[in-house]
């Protein structure tokens, strides 16, 4: 079916252009280690030290520590200091702070009386802020609470010993929670992903925007030999790419990889062949490279909201999740955090890796029927 | 008697409820050089896909060089060469890198591969030049590289879609020659063009209107049979405003003209019978105050003849 020579020919053609345009080439290879800055270090998911205006209109020993208690969390970073409620709100609205407290006077008395009440003002226009925020500030609260109820049973005479319940928490894999754990190991399988699926999509909507594939479909090459052609190419530079970022994500960074490498390396040529399936797919659509362009970043920013790359998939509704499901990325995303963040083996994954094997092969031949209707 | 290098049978191909090639039947023999010709959008290009087996006909079949070209593309392509409307070389390969992949691609190799390639640069008017960057030769010897790549397997029939398109007058006619040499070797070859000095180059041409074969042989059989009415040649003084007034001739009916059109600077106007009206036109366009040099009786030529074709067919 598959005749050397011709394949051969094809093959030294695509490295022949591609090792002539050293620009692009070293844009291929920047592009990702780029990114892989950019977004390690944009994406930070935890947010504290929001800025925060504070009235304190008690200004006691009560309201002093309850304050203290809010910047001890690490949450919270005073700002600035307002005279009133209304002050506090114009600070908001200007966009200086995103958070503000205001304690009424005489706050020790009521707390005395066991009716003390502080008011948090939060910027509702950031709702990602204001979640941490709220959630930081109402726990916080309760703690203080606690602490004052506590104090004031022991000062009435009674004694306990514990809490009835006492939380321990144990968090695996990424005991502080750290930012970068979570998104390398994912980031790494997107720019691969990105990198296959316009490599491929690109390099053959050329052919057809200069109508050279007409030509070529006139040579005895067969459609299957010029697509390997077209893919083994991009598949070495995939390679190539995915040990460059890798290096720089595992080793520069400082993400630990905990499971095997060979296991990691083998399952991403898996992934990279889904990605150039997929984009041969786009270039079945797509007429011009632009038209490729277009799909190509609708793809990716598809791919930041619904694989579970950043947001958790679980909450999405069903026909969301369908589309994220046909995005090879959302199985991939598992895979590496199983394989390389949980360190567990294939066993484990099984299911991602037999899905993402079903999707390289259907995509390739979905691509291949499609090719040869391109033109009637 | 061997069978024709091409052969077209009621050759169609709808896309959706547009026909864009409709009932196409004629045949090429060995060795000739046979022009496709019609307006832009009449089918030429849908034409030769199928031919090349590229597109499937709807209805009809197409046979080249002995192979059914839907059942049996790939074999034929071994003995077709194609070449695109737009010189499709790449432009990011050399002159020699550009031939050497097309010669891979038709399973040439080592020496014979090499002899191909020196003859190519020779034929495309390249030797001695080095081993330039395509993207940096001029239109005409793109063309001629093309028409090499197309023909790097020696190809019993070459296809040629527009093949002069935007190339100045000295490099078509120097590619006409390459035509003819390739001809005088025993090659068919099938070349589309809408201009129509070319149609008069070829052995036969075949007329196509709106998808349909409107007319087909030599150029001299069809200015004698699908000519109706003769041919008036008149050279005058503002020959703009003499065609607006003949127009307005027409529209009145005052005189019978079939065709008026201009010729640079001539006009040609198509009437019953030249004998009756020669004098008449000529008169009528003095009465109106133009100065007219000579109202002459012509052979039509090959786009006087077009076009009557197509009117006659509809």
């Amino acid at each position: 079916m598959i005749d050397l020579q011709r394949l051969r020919a094809v093959l030294r053609k695509e490295l022949t252009q591609l090792l002539r345009d050293r620009i692009t080439l070293l844009l291929i290879f920047m592009m990702p280690l780029l990114e892989l800055f950019f977004f390690a270090y944009a994406v930070n998911l935890s947010v504290d030290h929001i800025p925060t205006a504070v009235c304190d209109l008690s200004l006691d020993v009560r309201s002093r520590d309850f304050i203290d208690a809010l910047v001890a969390s690490g949450y919270f970073d005073i700002a600035e200091y307002a005279a009133g409620e209304a002050d506090v709100i114009a600070a908001l609205d200007e966009g200086r702070v995103r958070a503000g407290i205001v304690i009424p006077p005489d706050f020790a008395a009521q707390v005395a009386r066991g009716q003390g009440e502080v008011l948090i003002i939060l910027d509702g226009s950031d709702t990602y802020s204001v979640q941490a925020a709220y959630s930081a500030a109402t726990a916080i609260a309760q703690h203080h609470a606690l602490d004052l109820m506590v104090e004031k049973l022991r000062r009435q005479g009674q004694t306990f010993e514990l809490m009835p319940v006492e939380s321990s928490v144990r968090v695996l894999y990424n005991p502080t929670l750290d930012g970068l754990i979570f998104i390398v190991p994912a980031l790494i399988a997107m720019l691969l992903q990105i990198l296959t699926v316009n490599l491929t999509a690109q390099s053959i909507v050329r052919e057809w925007e200069l109508g050279t594939i007409e030509q070529l479909l006139a040579t005895p090459i067969r459609p299957l030999e010029l697509i390997l052609g077209k893919l083994l190419p991009n598949l070495i530079i995939a390679a190539v790419a995915l040990v460059l970022i890798a290096l720089i994500g595992f080793v520069g960074m400082g993400v630990p990889f905990r499971g095997s490498v060979l296991l990691f390396l083998f399952l991403s040529l898996l992934f990279a062949i889904s990605g150039l399936g997929l984009g041969l797919l786009v270039s079945t659509v797509a007429h011009t490279q632009n038209e490729a362009e277009s799909i190509t970043s609708m793809l990716m920013l598809l791919s930041m909201l619904l694989t579970g790359f950043i947001y958790p998939r679980e909450p999405m509704p069903a026909i969301v999740r369908l589309v994220g499901d046909l995005i090879p990325l959302t199985y991939f995303v598992r895979i590496v955090r199983g394989v390389v963040t949980r360190g567990v083996g294939l066993t484990l994954v099984w299911q991602d890796v037999a899905a993402l094997a079903i999707y390289a092969a259907l995509a390739m031949y979905l691509a291949a029927r499609f090719f040869h209707l391109r033109l009637d | 008697m061997p069978e024709p290098a091409i052969i077209a049978h009621n050759l169609t191909k709808r896309f959706g409820d547009f026909t864009a090639v409709d009932h196409v039947t004629f045949e090429v023999p060995r060795g000739e050089v046979f022009g496709w010709l019609g307006p832009n959008g009449a089918g030429k290009t849908t034409t030769i896909r199928m031919l090349l087996g590229l597109l499937r006909p709807t209805e009809g079949y197409a046979r080249v060089v002995g192979y059914d070209a839907a059942k049996q593309a790939h074999e034929m392509h071994f003995h077709v060469g194609y070449m695109s409307q737009r010189f499709t070389l790449y432009q990011d390969l050399t002159v020699r890198e550009n031939i050497r992949f097309y010669g891979h691609a038709y399973g040439l190799r080592g020496e014979a591969l090499r002899r191909r390639e020196e003859a190519i640069v020779r034929m495309a008017g390249l030797h001695g030049r080095g081993d330039p960057l395509t993207a940096n030769l001029s239109g005409g010897w793109k063309q001629r590289l093309a028409l090499g790549c197309a023909i790097v397997h020696k190809p019993q029939v070459v296809l040629l879609d527009e093949p002069t398109a935007g190339v100045d007058p000295i490099s078509r006619r120097e590619f006409w020659e390459l035509i003819y040499a390739m001809a005088a070797e025993g090659v068919t070859v099938l070349v589309t063009t809408h201009y129509m000095d070319e149609a008069e180059l070829c052995e036969r041409v075949g007329f196509i209107s709106r998808g349909r074969l409107v007319a087909l042989g030599s150029p001299e059989e069809l200015k004698r049979t699908q000519m109706r009415g003769d041919v008036l040649e008149v050279a005058m003084e503002e020959p703009e405003r003499g065609l607006r007034y003949l127009k307005s001739l027409q529209a009145t009916g005052r005189l019978p003209l079939d065709e008026v059109a201009l010729y640079g600077v001539l006009l040609h106007v198509v009437v019953p019978e030249a004998e009756r009206w020669q004098e008449r036109l000529r008169r009528a366009l003095e009465e109106a105050g133009f100065r007219v040099q000579h109202v002459a009786w012509i052979e039509p030529t090959l786009e006087d003849v077009f076009i009557s074709a197509v009117k006659a067919a509809g």
